[in-house]
């Protein structure tokens, strides 16, 4: 397959501050790729670079083969954009809202009407076509901007936390319908997010931190790289079983709740031995593989949360500095 | 097609919220009645027909002046209030050329503006003026050229701010001097020379000339209009284009 998306040493700078350091990564056609970092990590910037609303300030960026800096009227056509602040206008209806992106985006005016009584149907927006925007919930508002994004039937599909703030129902809504757009219609997706379940489901991602990529690959790769698998194993005997797990492999177990823990490379292969040495004192033994948050805590030291308000001083510093330019 | 596609729908936008917010037409049309029935109605008092015409008569050209003035510029700040809404993100990541947008922006301030300038016109009976036929026609055709230019002046004004609260900076130090200084409540030229540099260096002076142009058959005398139709309509065109060009550019740059 080919990529659909390629950025070479991208770069941008806000004065003294550089949100994207240094980037490159190539994007598959018809996968779902995700942007994983903390706040501030650069997300949004490169998003904005890749829908050339921001120019970067040095490293290249394609999007369908077209260059973002030199080409950006063809890049605009090959995508659609889902902000991750709303980008509705609350005094139209839904259908004006959808009709006026069809008109703008050059979808011809005898298809407008059942373009976007398709992409309403298909977010399950139709029988509210002539509802204010204002009327609507948060999550029908998410899911009428998706289904704006793909009137003209775009390429790729940006996707700028899309549940953020969403009820679990709604984000479960929303994510159905995406999860569903490379196959029903062939749309690359490319979405920063914050939820863990959301990023298991993409087909590559890509740990972003400080303006770096720490990390890329499928979430299975990710978790293989940092390796360890937990054992919990619960004996008649614990003090004793933890004395001959220590003889014989060095490893230092820790007891908790009843259980004694500890890390192995490869669990499956550990756990045989240690039945055979243990033999008649185990009452049950587990072990977990690492989930995306332990990649990331791993990585980044930071545990992964949806942004919060008080911490958008990054943010804040990018408006100030484009205010000033 | 898709330019001419953008255009259209950019306007029928504005058009389509300008019908549902009947308060915004009620205020816009509030302020030229109290500055023609009372303002207007009191200073008529101090100041003495010239050349046969009360000075209600005088500033009726300003008044429709007023009315493209404050609706134009009103229309063109709202480019603020996407960029707060961050609707301006879902215009400017369109593939559409960004003077399209700057264009559908003028012509739906424009729309909205000669809307009110019109209903502000057919006083024209009520303060004792005669128009005919022509005379309409003409002072409509003028106002629709004098909102394109301001229309497209405000949005380079919009360009330069960031949120709802410089719309006051804008109106009291922008919007109101261009009002004073464009002719509408005296002649330019009984102005001292610094005051009259000011005026003429004002987009707003031409337009206000040139409906007094079409609105008064005096072509001398005190109250009589600065400049030729011509030379009014001359500039507010070179101007419209001058500001359409700089916006366009404006959108361009890309932090």
């Amino acid at each position: 397959m080919s990529a659909v998306i390629k950025v070479e040493h991208l770069t941008k700078k806000f004065g003294g501050l550089t949100a994207v350091d240094d980037i490159s990564f190539d994007v598959e056609e018809g996968s779902i790729f995700g942007f994983l970092g903390p706040n501030g990590a650069g997300k949004t910037t490169t998003i904005n670079i890749l829908c050339t609303l921001l120019n970067p300030t040095s490293g290249r960026a394609f999007v369908g083969g077209y260059d973002c800096v030199r080409e950006p009227h063809m890049v605009r056509k090959a995508i659609g954009i889902v902000f991750q602040d709303s980008t509705l206008d609350k005094d139209l209806t839904a259908y004006e809202n959808l009709a006026f992106h069809a008109y703008i985006y050059g979808v011809g005016r005898a298809q407008v009407r059942e373009r976007t009584e398709d992409a309403l149907r298909f977010v399950g927006l139709l029988d509210r076509k002539d509802d204010l925007v204002k009327r609507f919930s948060g999550g029908m508002k998410r899911r009428l901007e998706v289904a704006r994004g793909l009137i003209h039937r775009p390429r790729v599909l940006f996707l700028d936390e899309p549940t953020l703030g969403l009820d679990p129902q709604s984000r479960t809504n929303l994510w159905e319908a995406i999860l569903e757009l490379p196959e029903r219609h062939g749309v690359t997706v490319f979405m920063t997010t914050h939820y863990m379940e959301e990023a298991e489901v993409c087909g590559r991602l890509a740990i972003i931190d400080h303006g770096k990529i720490i990390a890329s690959g499928s979430p299975g790769e990710l978790k293989k790289a940092i390796g360890e698998d937990l054992i919990f194993i619960k004996t008649t005997d614990n003090a004793s079983a933890r004395a001959r797990i220590e003889e014989l492999s060095g490893l230092k177990p820790e007891e908790k709740d009843g259980e004694l823990l500890f890390t192995v490379q490869r669990a499956e292969s550990v756990i045989p031995g240690l039945l055979k040495t243990l033999a008649g004192t185990v009452l049950s033994i587990r072990f977990e593989r690492p989930t995306l948050n332990d990649v990331f805590l791993k990585l980044t030291g930071k545990e992964i949360r949806p942004e919060a308000q008080e911490d958008s001083s990054i943010k804040e510093e990018v408006r100030a500095y484009r205010r000033r330019h | 097609m898709i330019e001419f596609y953008a255009v259209y729908v950019i306007v029928l936008r504005e058009l389509k919220k300008f019908v549902r917010e009947r308060s915004r037409l009620i205020s816009t049309l509030a302020r030229p009645l109290v500055w023609l029935f009372m303002v207007g109605a009191g200073l008529s008092r101090l100041v003495s027909p010239k050349a046969g015409m009360p000075y209600t008569q005088f500033i009726f050209p300003g008044i429709l002046g007023m009315t493209i003035l404050f609706s134009s510029i009103f229309s063109s700040i709202s480019i603020i209030w996407d960029k707060e809404f961050g609707f301006l993100k879902e215009i400017l990541a369109a593939p559409v050329r960004r003077s399209s947008i700057v264009i559908g922006k003028s012509l739906s301030g424009t729309a909205v503006s000669t809307i009110q300038t019109v209903i502000i016109l057919m006083l024209f009976p009520v303060i004792g003026i005669k128009l005919t036929l022509a005379q309409i026609l003409c002072t409509i055709g003028v106002s629709f050229l004098v909102a394109f230019s301001i229309s497209s002046f405000g949005i380079v004004l919009a360009t330069f701010y960031e949120s709802y609260e410089s719309f006051s900076v804008i109106m009291n130090f922008i919007v109101m001097p261009m009002f004073f200084l464009s002719g509408a409540m005296y002649p330019v030229r009984l102005l001292n020379a610094p005051l009259r540099i000011a005026s003429s260096l004002n987009p707003l002076t031409y337009g206000v000339d040139a409906l007094k142009n079409t609105v008064f058959t005096l072509r001398e005398g005190p109250l009589s209009p600065d400049f030729s139709l011509g030379f009014d309509l001359l500039v507010i065109v070179l101007t419209s284009v001058l500001f359409v060009a700089v916006a366009s550019r404006f959108f361009e740059r890309k932090g």
